[in-house]
């Protein structure tokens, strides 16, 4: 199935709503299910925020169900990454309490719970994809 | 962002009651913990147990609250959801933070 999100964090919570009913995901078990929706919650904020920081556009998320798990295209029409590339994604370091990091986390997550995660950069847009295993 | 905070002697209990921390909600919930911790003498205990869902900006106000109250009201944390929990286990937040599987006795209302 393929879901056309509106890039503001609203309709994000939305569109994760319907992208977590869809009958791909419905075969996946719990614990794969709140993997899915911690990945896919990080993938669209990070559009939002980044991406299109402000400017109008649309997010389109395509869900394929395989038996390996779920395999999940994000598209928009915003910013490239930096450089082109996917951020590395290293666990922010905690050190002294009083100096915690309050961001940084999402990529990370993404990348500790997703496979086969690839990126291309192309003139319409930014494509990531990604397996959620099953 | 609706929350309930609860004095009990030296303990403000602040249960939130959304589901969800997100990125639609993360500034909301920093701004409400400040408004109902901001005269608390001690400790601070967040009830998460109605908190199904927690994504990095949840988790960043989580900690930019755990910063705010300061080393004089230590915030500790109760009743964390499965997916909640996964993602302060793969953070590495659960070492950083107190946290109690339920409320503790004593502190959870009547039926």
């Amino acid at each position: 199935m393929q879901v056309n999100i509106r890039n503001d964090p609203i309709a994000v919570r939305e569109g994760l709503a319907a992208l977590l009913a869809s009958p791909e995901m419905n075969g996946l078990e719990h614990g794969a299910r709140s993997k899915a929706e911690i990945v896919l919650a990080e993938v669209l904020n990070n559009i939002v925020e980044h991406a299109y920081a402000g400017r109008v556009g649309d997010i389109c998320v395509n869900l394929q169900r395989h038996a390996e798990g779920v395999f999940v295209v994000v598209s928009d029409e915003g910013q490239p990454f930096p450089n082109e590339e996917l951020p590395k994604g290293t666990l922010p370091q905690i050190e002294a309490t009083d100096d915690l990091p309050e961001g940084g986390f999402g990529w990370f997550l993404i990348r500790t719970l997703v496979r086969g995660l690839t990126y291309q950069r192309t003139e319409a847009g930014n494509y990531v994809s990604f397996w959620l295993p099953a | 962002m609706n929350l309930t905070a609860e004095a009990h002697d030296d303990l403000l209990v602040v249960t939130v009651n959304e589901n969800r921390i997100d990125a639609a909600s993360a500034i909301q919930f920093k701004e409400r913990m400040r408004e109902v911790s901001q005269d608390t003498s001690g400790r601070v205990l967040l009830d998460l147990s109605k908190v199904d869902f927690l994504d990095s900006s949840g988790l960043g106000a989580v900690v930019g609250v755990m910063k705010l109250l300061g080393p004089a009201h230590e915030l500790e944390l109760a009743g964390l959801t499965p997916t909640v929990a996964k993602v302060f286990r793969l953070t590495r937040m659960d070492t950083v933070f107190t946290i109690h599987p339920t409320l503790p006795d004593g502190l959870r209302k009547a039926g």
